[in-house]
């Protein structure tokens, strides 16, 4: 299986701070996959360097094999939806989906008339009159009716309701069970990518501190809960990814890939919630490998 | 047919749920053998989750015997796991009675099921009759 996106040592730097540093990803084609971090972590770049709209400042990346919008055919297996779902708001309904068929050779219209109708859109309304949630879901149709081998979402969901977030991730669904295509979609939500999910990509100012299949990053991660004196005696070929501390407890989080034995821990699974605010807080610390792992490999 | 739903909170991976949710069913005889599950795109499109995790979940109760998928129609129970009601019915009968004396004696929901937790790891033959 080729990769969906594959990234070495990309790096976008504006002025003198880097928007994304030294990313080398490797992602396979048909996964779901959840890119989350705080805001300026470098989400937005990234997935702005993978549509083609911004060129790296240095590495290199692949979006199914070729080099992001190097060529007309490269740009048809691309759907792109910006931050804030834009759409063009003196244009109507219609007037966008004969923008679509005019500017994308492989254009489906019988999908995207269906899309409209299942949504109760009315083809003469005009973007700009249309709620949230339908403007969203207006972008997707669109980026669906292109039928692109993958879809990149920059935070789809962020601007909407529960209910009109809830059915933009069932179309999408839907889409992925149908047509097959991957999606890469940034979220601060992570009860949502935990739905829709299943590889998972942690950006923490700016550099990639997670990336993985989401059972196996829940499978390799941990929270030990032991006595308070064992502070410093950490458990071995683990690494300490968050700690916390009472006057008598401590509480770790760790990835450990073979399993844990100490007796004086208690282990007990994580979930995705846990992972990401693991991470998180790790990050605001600015650790980026803790220092009581033996090894250190981060 | 079943309707499936996730918990978020509950720490359970998804495709497990999904799992959990049909045996739950073939066990309170809500499933029979030849019912027909949602189609992935059904459960997707309904539930908003990813479609490889329905699948994996159909895989693994297809794996324990549970369902048969037949290409192109969708995924059928393979074999009904209810306990005959005729066991069933007295033993819900003596736990509902058993439910209201813990309430009669004070207990609020939260102890009931830590006792009924307790009892349930308690290494049988516990009881002296």
């Amino acid at each position: 299986m080729s990769a969906v996106l594959e990234t070495e040592g990309l790096t976008k730097r504006y002025r003198r701070q880097d928007a994304l540093s030294d990313c080398s990803l490797e992602i396979p084609e048909g996964h779901v996959v959840g890119l989350v971090g705080p805001n300026g972590s470098g989400k937005s770049t990234l997935l702005n360097l993978a549509a083609g709209l911004i060129p790296p400042t240095s590495g290199t990346l692949r979006v199914l094999g070729q080099p992001p919008a190097a060529s007309p055919a490269q740009l048809a297996k691309v759907g792109f939806v910006a931050q804030n779902t834009p759409t063009y708001s003196g244009l109507s309904v219609s007037d966008h989906l004969r923008f679509g068929a005019h500017t994308n050779p492989g254009w489906d219209q019988a999908l995207a008339q269906r899309r409209v109708e299942q949504l109760g859109l009315d083809l003469k309304r005009r973007a700009g009159k249309l709620s949230g949630g339908q403007r969203a879901q207006l972008a997707l149709t669109l980026a669906i009716a292109k039928r692109p081998e993958v879809l990149i979402l920059d935070e789809p969901v962020a601007a909407l309701d529960p209910l009109a977030r809830r059915e933009f991730l069932q179309i999408l669904m839907e889409t992925v069970a149908d047509h097959q295509v991957s999606v890469i979609l940034s979220s601060h939500l992570v009860a949502d990518v935990e739905r829709v999910c299943d590889y998972l990509v942690i950006l923490i100012a700016s550099r990639v501190q997670l990336a993985g299949e989401v059972e196996d990053l829940l499978a390799s991660h941990h929270r030990l809960i032991g006595p308070r004196e064992r502070v410093g005696a950490s458990p071995e070929n683990q690494v300490v990814i968050d700690s916390s501390y009472t006057d008598r407890q401590s509480t770790l989080l760790v990835r450990s890939d073979g399993p844990i034995t100490d007796p004086a821990w208690t282990v007990e699974a994580v979930s995705l919630d846990d992972l990401v605010l693991g991470y998180m807080s790790q990050g605001k610390r600015g650790e980026h490998t803790s220092s009581v792992t033996p090894e250190g490999s981060t | 047919m079943i309707d499936f739903y996730i918990d978020t909170h509950s720490g359970v991976p998804p495709y497990l749920q999904l799992i959990q949710q049909v045996r739950r069913a073939l066990k309170l005889g809500m499933l029979f053998e030849g019912d027909q599950l949602p189609t992935v795109k059904e459960v997707v499109g309904r539930i908003a989750i990813n479609p490889n995790t329905v699948s994996k979940a159909y895989r693994e109760l297809e794996h324990e015997g549970l369902v048969t998928a037949r290409a192109g129609v969708g995924t059928f129970i393979a074999k009904s796991l209810s306990e005959s009601t005729t066991a069933l019915a007295p033993l819900r009968h003596d736990l509902q009675h058993w439910v209201e004396a813990a309430r009669k004696a004070g207990l609020d929901d939260e102890s009931i099921e830590a006792l009924f937790r307790e009892c349930f790891r308690a290494p049988s033959g516990a009881v002296v009759a």
